[in-house]
């Protein structure tokens, strides 16, 4: 899967989650983070294959899974998505109207406001994360949470049930909404 | 992590963006484990401090990225030249000059090549995945001790940045020679001197045959590769650390689809494994070459190859964007099967 979106936004952050999920679920993984030399506002994002065999390369021209979190994202990389691939994205900022592939499965959150709903408007990236899991089943909500301890810094410890929370939240988008949301 | 299972309990750097990782792990763990980490005042001061503490013979290292390690190159090649054994981490930029942090291989004639003056060479290991950079660092700290030899990993942002699952191990025992050489006080015994400086009648010449003659002993016993498919390939797919590693998914696609590709992955940059070039194009005469950079490591595979070889070379120099995904690199294989 790949995912993008600007500094801030927590991508890197989903990745390294998503990784630690893998490995707890079993599964070899490679989590590649690529950014720009801008602490805040800069472009981030990061490729993470999970594979039951070999990982291979950590670098995917054709993604299986793209999520996208803000409109710069959608413009670059949202066509890069394998066909028949899925394409999860932030519809807070993110305008579908120009987006015209009919062959990748659509999924659009209102994630920034699910996020300061239920956790907090920075856990835009868990929403992500969770809506991810429910939809590929890839990684399970409890190896998520699990992995919450290894991948956030101790001091940070104290906002892993707001996180697990968000999580949830972004998957239970997908199991109540799944049908209406697909476009 | 390996170097710390290594025995390294000196490590002194200065920051620069992408192999910040290090340090900040460094700087974490040598205190509680009785070692020394020191945020030196520049890249010169550093190495200048590893040379230091190498020449008492305790394992010591640096880590930096490529403008770093041009500044370093005097005091690798003063080293090179004291036969002092240390490790040197290059998590390479996208260069010349400042470049960017994009993940490039532009560095491998730096390394390779000597770099500083005076015709020395140093080991250099080129590792494609975390488990190889952990298990390569202690390998380094070996070759380094045994051949009296400085040894740097190169790497980029893909190898320096990545996260894998690792499974750590002790190190394996190895017998080293006595460091009767070492810098520990004389405790009333005979001086010991190291240095590279050699003005006696033909003092230097012989320094220099000595060195030629470790180079060649190295050349012999320490390169190391990986083949993968190579045994009934019609093209060899060729490359080192990252490049390699994306080269190999497009190898693995390209046998999905019944091609006939090998891939030869170089794990020693110096000594180059030229004997493996040599053995599989005596029976395969194609080779494609992928690299980081406009064609670099492509020299010493043309001078590896079977004569009547065809040696080809896909390249992309580094820059936002520029890495090439397997999908590309196997278009690039169909072209020359």
């Amino acid at each position: 899967m790949f995912m993008s979106g600007f500094g801030g936004q927590g991508v890197l952050l989903a990745g390294t989650l998503l990784a630690h999920a893998a490995i707890i679920e079993g599964k070899n993984v490679s989590f590649l983070p690529s950014y720009g030399v801008e602490k805040r506002g800069g472009a981030a994002h990061c490729t993470v294959v999970i594979a039951d065999g070999d990982v291979g390369s950590p670098v995917i021209g054709n993604p299986s899974v793209g999520v996208i979190l803000n409109q710069l994202s959608m413009d670059k990389y949202a066509r890069k998505i394998k066909v028949g691939g899925i394409c999860i994205v932030n519809s807070s900022l993110v305008d579908l109207f120009e987006f015209d592939r009919d062959d990748v499965e659509v999924i659009s959150l209102n994630m920034n406001a699910i996020a300061q709903k239920v956790g907090d408007p920075r856990m835009v990236n868990m929403v992500a994360v969770g809506a991810y899991a429910a939809r590929t089943g890839v990684v399970s909500l409890a190896a998520l949470a699990a992995a919450l301890k290894l991948s956030l810094p101790e001091r940070n410890h104290k906002y892993i049930p707001a996180n697990i929370r968000v999580l949830e939240a972004g998957a239970a988008e997908i199991a109540r909404n799944g049908e209406q949301l697909v476009l | 992590m390996g170097a710390i299972e290594a025995g390294c309990r000196y490590y002194f750097g200065y920051p620069i963006t992408p192999q910040n990782d290090i340090p900040e792990f460094m700087s974490r763990e040598m205190p509680g484990l009785n070692g020394e980490f020191i945020q030196a005042e520049s890249e010169i001061a550093a190495i200048n401090m590893v040379m230091g503490a190498a020449a008492t013979g305790a394992r010591a290292m640096t880590s930096s990225s490529g403008p770093g390690i041009s500044l370093k190159l005097e005091a690798i090649s003063y080293m090179a030249g004291m036969e002092l054994p240390c490790l040197i981490v290059n998590i390479s930029r996208s260069g010349p000059g400042l470049g960017g942090i994009d993940a490039s291989q532009g560095d491998y004639f730096q390394a390779v090549k000597g770099g500083g003056h005076g015709g020395y060479h140093m080991v250099v290991i080129a590792p494609a995945s975390i488990q190889e950079m952990y298990d390569m660092t202690m390998h380094a700290f070996d070759l380094a001790e045994i051949y009296r030899t400085p040894v740097m990993i190169l790497g980029d942002s893909v190898v320096g940045q990545m996260k894998e699952p690792l499974i750590p191990h002790r190190r394996p025992k190895t017998e080293f020679p006595a460091k009767d050489w070492a810098l520990r006080g004389t405790g009333g015994g005979e001086q010991r001197v190291v240095k590279s400086l050699f003005l006696g009648d033909g003092e230097l010449e012989a320094h220099n045959w000595k060195l030629h003659a470790k180079y060649q002993q190295l050349q012999e016993k320490e390169a190391r590769w990986e083949e993968y498919e190579t045994s009934d390939a019609t093209l060899i797919v060729t490359g080192f650390g990252s490049a390699a590693r994306i080269a190999k998914s497009a190898v693995m696609m390209a046998r999905e689809e019944g091609l006939k590709v090998g891939l030869l992955r170089p794990i020693t940059l110096f000594p180059f494994p030229v004997q493996a070039f040599a053995s599989l194009t005596a029976r395969c005469k194609k080779v494609l070459d992928i690299e980081l950079n406009t064609g670099q490591m492509v020299e010493d595979v043309r001078l590896s190859v079977a004569r009547d070889a065809e040696v080809h070379f896909y390249g992309r120099p580094s820059g936002t964007g520029s890495l090439p995904t397997p999908e590309e690199l196997l278009e690039q294989i169909r072209r020359y099967l």
